[in-house]
């Protein structure tokens, strides 16, 4: 596939977000709760974020100002429910925002709603890719996985970070080797999916394609000169040395080196390692969602081998 | 146009049947297809750079080439390829907001314009490069088989099929129920053994595929 910036920020961003506001309520709910200016600074970042990329996920529609149809067709599609879920879950966090902001504290119930509706837009964001059964690099469990668990991790290490700078000192000091094993978690959960990629065979052949009986089949023309729909959006167009340093990124900006900087942070006690470790993650993140799409081999593109 | 009625099972799907026997490749179905679509109910279909270098637009229907076999016994087949109308079509559940749709009285998998955003979703959910976006209207485009010729009683009747059907001149598109045992692509399907494409998706695509045959004067040719 060819990957389309406007979702990689979108679910990039979002991730973290929803990491950063989950990790604050269940840290809050227990009993580690920061003072409510630093938690109501968090979740106003928590919110820009959301926003941001909110409008980032209009960039990648056609037709932006038909978007409030997508919420209709929530019974059979998993875009639909995000497009549900993802605007429930910035009222949640707005409305605990508001309730931090007008001193009236941490409502239990809602910081739960808050948890629940994260969850529910981790699961509805991956199953959008791992309901797509052709794509067999997406439709499987580890999708769903590891959005959330990237998500936790990046969401983690941003409240540590800023909790060091803010001198939430407690918090952090509590946090940051949760948010450790979240970063070593994600990467275990997404070198998983790496590996099954790996050996992944494409089901579809030209023979199954085309229905041609015969074991040597070449295509000569695709139909059309100058390329096509198809040709622009299921093909990265990217070669493989650069896959590769893609690839070396996404290992090492978005797992090893916030891991390694996590880990000197919490064996030595000086945490403004996790500053770097969480600045070091952007560029990271974007590069395993890049990533994600660009390994995804879509069948369609069996009948677009050669241009003429 | 439409005949809805959506307590009506589907016991009719219209559907093309192509015989890769006799296509020669001349693309008069992708040029007549073009013609009539852009022109009618589904268009503008737009082309962008139409006569620089790098001309590119929206077709419904493509004429693709492909060499099988070993030199030198190859043969040239000419593949026809356009939405198939699958019988469970994947690309109609994805769609968040019911723009694209099958219609209960015929098959046809439809895209409504006006409800469509963009969101090139359902293009993902088709495992066959079936849909295009149209790049200036900014919606999702695909074969309508001509839904706004086939019921128009305004044409000839024998005028009442798919702009691609029509113009081919080697009679190499068939049109017609696939669910009626008599129909002229049922006959077709059952005694040329007619197939689907990928049929390891399990899509149960509608329009059919006639393999090539080698035909007795070529077999005394080739052997």
């Amino acid at each position: 596939m060819n990957p389309a910036w406007s979702v990689i920020c979108f679910t990039t961003l979002a991730g973290a977000a929803q990491g950063l506001v989950v990790m604050l309520a269940l840290a809050t709910l227990g009993g580690l709760a920061p003072r409510h200016s630093f938690a109501a600074g968090a979740l106003g970042i928590a919110l820009v974020m959301l926003v941001v990329s909110l409008g980032s996920s209009f960039l990648h529609l056609g037709r932006p100002m038909r978007a409030w149809r997508a919420a209709t067709m929530w019974r059979t599609s998993w875009l639909s429910r995000e497009v549900i879920v993802l605007p429930l879950f910035i009222a949640a966090v707005g409305l605990w925002w508001l309730w931090l902001y007008t001193g009236r504290g941490n409502p239990r119930s809602l910081l739960v709603a808050v948890v629940v509706l994260a969850f529910a837009l981790w699961w509805c964001t991956g199953m959008i890719y791992a309901a797509i059964r052709f794509i067999a690099e997406w439709a499987h469990r580890l999708t769903l996985l590891n959005y959330t668990l990237i998500g936790l991790a990046s969401g983690c290490t941003l409240l540590v970070a800023l909790a060091v700078w803010r001198g939430e000192s407690g918090l952090a000091q509590v946090l940051a080797p949760v948010a450790l094993g979240l970063t070593l978690l994600a990467w275990g959960g997404r070198t998983l999916a790496l590996r099954r990629n790996a050996g992944l065979k494409p089901k579809s052949t030209l023979q199954s394609a085309t229905g041609i009986r015969s074991t040597s089949i070449r295509q000569h023309s695709m139909g059309m000169s100058a390329g096509a729909f198809n040709t622009r959006e299921f093909f990265h167009g990217v070669g493989l040395a650069a896959l590769q340093r893609v690839r070396w990124a996404l290992h090492g900006l978005c797992f090893a080196l916030p891991a390694a900087l996590l880990a000197v942070g919490v064996a030595t006690g000086t945490l403004e390692h996790v500053v770097l470790a969480s600045l070091v993650q952007v560029p990271g993140l974007l590069a395993e969602r890049w990533f994600f799409f660009a390994q995804a081999r879509h069948p369609q593109n069996v009948y677009y081998q050669v241009v003429s | 146009m439409s005949l809805a009625n959506p307590n009506e099972t589907l016991a009719r799907q219209l559907a093309l049947v192509i015989d890769l026997n006799v296509c020669v490749g001349c693309h008069a179905c992708v040029t007549s297809c073009k013609q009539w679509n852009t022109s009618g109910a589904a268009g503008p279909l737009v082309d962008s750079n139409a006569y620089g270098a790098n001309p590119t637009g929206t077709f419904f229907n493509r004429v693709q080439t492909y060499e099988a076999g070993s030199f030198p016994d190859t043969q040239t087949v000419h593949f026809p390829k356009s939405c198939l109308h699958c019988e469970d079509p994947p690309c109609v559940p994805v769609c968040p907001t019911g723009a694209s749709y099958k219609r209960k009285q015929d098959g046809i998998v439809l895209v409504d314009y006006d409800k469509c955003i963009g969101c090139k979703y359902c293009s993902w959910a088709c495992p066959y490069g079936a849909r295009e976006l149209d790049e200036e209207r900014q919606v999702m485009t695909k074969c309508t088989l001509c839904v706004d010729r086939i019921y128009d009683e305004l044409l000839p009747k024998e005028d009442r099929k798919p702009a691609c059907v029509k113009a081919c001149p080697t009679g190499a598109r068939l049109f017609g129920d696939v669910k009626d045992p008599d129909s002229e692509v049922s006959k077709a399907i059952r005694e040329r053994g007619g197939y689907e494409l990928m049929p390891e998706w399990d899509t149960k695509p509608s329009n059919r595929y006639l393999p090539r045959r080698v035909t007795p004067a070529a077999q005394g040719e080739s052997s």
